[in-house]
């Protein structure tokens, strides 16, 4: 297959080693964002201020590397200025590609900084051509990120009616997938994804450890009981256990991780453009392991082609990383609609 | 990272942690706040990450090996805690194979605790900051560099 062909590997990059390691073990691009509530991964420690910015930049860009600024949360009522600033730092900067999800910033972005390539962040929760093509329309939007809802049909389907570049993640930690309009996160604690760049805000959780349990609870709402050495998942109300008419299961959405290897040459045939790596709040650790075998992966299926089969030890080391342990293709095989 | 060496996954045997929790406890919280000390002094951990670490206890146990260390940090640098009150604020306990494996970044604190390798209890968001400040760290920075030779040799021209 001609290596052109591939969609380019998009990684996560919570801090500077993050990045390093990314762009090191192959990343095409990596995508990061600022120490604040205009991304949504606003967790405390977390991202980049301007110094570790202008550096991740440059080192990113030394190696070929290219770098998407997330802007990806809603602006607030009375600070839009906060969310704009944070846009115009990011033009200033020389990122390539800026993610946006709010239609008021990327029509602010397309009109101050015209030249500056924009994409259409998963929060922006564009699911049909229809949604993209306005997006393109209205903001020149030249790549978007699909929810994770679609089925793979769906996805070629969205391909074949929009000149936008389509972004489909490959791996991570998965949730109920109501991308941008979710607001489990504030039903529980009163902030969300969407209105502080985090979902379940660390301030909030609590690990109680028992004798032979551990409980997880969310602003004070039992969520979970673990049993000793029972996986455990990250403390969302999606990923819960509840009593529901007698019976204690999942009830929205089990702890697991999304995993594509295994449908990565249809991917790839349907003219997927790049593929994301969910992760920006995990260490250099996760974002070395996950890049190096994502990367081998697209290696293998550019010089081998139509004899790719996925290796056992790509899987051991993407299954070891996953929340709960297990991994899912999650919407793209079912075979509803 | 850790290329041509990985920490195993391993537990210590039972008279280890026995033995080891008769011991005193001090010299490993002198120890680990010397090192955290040396960070601090080498820039390494950002002034807006220890800030809000001010006055909060910190233990780290080491279960299989039956050592603890208790902490604190006030006015710009690390204390050991000799006779821990009460409940710390935050605290990590795991086999040392997991903290070595952290400390290394062969594995993710995430992944070790979706495994139950490794637990947080206390309060989760100075736990999240300890672990974002650890992992901002840029050890790229101190990897050892060969000597430059004054000349050039003709192999290493390519």
């Amino acid at each position: 297959m001609d290596r052109s062909a591939l969609p380019d590997l998009v990684c996560p990059a919570g801090s500077l080693p993050a990045l390093k390691t990314a762009v090191d073990n192959g990343a095409d691009a990596v995508y990061l964002g600022f120490k604040n509530d205009t991304n949504a991964r606003n967790f405390a420690g977390l991202n980049f201020d301007q110094k570790t910015m202008v550096e991740g930049i440059r080192y990113a860009h030394g190696k070929g590397c290219e770098v998407l600024m997330a802007i990806n949360t809603f602006p607030q009522p009375g600070r839009t200025a906060d969310w704009r600033a944070a846009v115009d730092a990011a033009a200033d900067m020389g990122v390539d590609a800026i993610i946006l999800a709010d239609v008021g910033l990327l029509d602010y972005a397309r009109n101050r900084h015209p030249n500056q390539r924009l994409h259409l962040s998963v929060q922006g929760s564009a699911t049909s051509y229809e949604a993209i093509n306005f997006a393109h329309r209205e903001f020149g939007v030249r790549r978007a990120v699909l929810p994770r809802v679609l089925t793979l049909a769906q996805v070629e389907h969205v391909i074949k009616n929009t000149p936008v570049e389509i972004e489909v993640f490959g791996f991570g930690s998965l949730c109920v997938m109501n991308e941008g309009r979710c607001w489990l996160s504030s039903y529980a604690c009163g902030e969300s994804p969407n209105t502080v760049g985090a979902c379940s805000p660390a301030k909030y959780v609590k690990w109680d450890k028992k004798p032979g349990e551990m409980e997880t609870r969310l602003n004070g709402i039992l969520i979970d009981r673990f049993a000793d050495n029972e996986p455990a998942g990250y403390p969302t109300l999606c990923k819960g256990r509840f009593d529901v008419q007698g019976e204690t299961y999942y009830a929205l959405e089990e702890p697991t991780s999304l995993n594509v290897l295994e449908i990565l040459p249809e991917i790839v045939k349907i003219g997927v453009k790049a593929i994301k790596v969910e992760g920006r709040q995990r260490s250099p650790a996760y974002v070395t392991q996950v890049t190096r075998t994502l990367r081998a992966a697209l290696d293998a299926l550019a010089n081998e082609s139509e004899r790719y089969h996925v290796k056992p030890t790509w899987q051991a080391e993407l299954s070891k990383v996953s929340e709960g342990n297990q991994a899912t293709l999650g919407a793209y095989n079912r075979p509803w609609r | 990272m850790n290329q041509g060496f990985t920490i195993p996954k391993f537990q210590l045997p039972g008279f280890v942690a026995r033995l080891g929790e008769k011991l005193p406890q001090w010299p490993h919280a002198v120890a680990l706040t010397t090192a955290l000390n040396a960070a601090v002094k080498m820039n390494l951990l950002p002034e807006e990450s220890l800030e809000p670490m001010q006055d909060k206890t910190f233990l780290v146990q080491v279960i299989d090996t039956g050592g603890q260390a208790s902490f604190t940090y006030r006015n710009g640098f690390f204390r050991p805690i000799f006779r821990p009150v009460g409940s710390p604020d935050l605290a990590f306990r795991a086999n040392l194979s997991a903290f070595l494996q952290v400390a290394s970044r062969q594995e993710d604190p995430d992944t070790l605790f979706f495994n139950r390798e490794l637990s947080i209890e206390g309060d989760t968001e100075l736990g999240l900051l300890v672990k974002n400040m650890l992992d901002a760290v840029d050890l790229s920075q101190f990897r050892p560099q060969l000597p430059k030779l004054p000349f050039s040799l003709p192999l290493g021209q390519r």
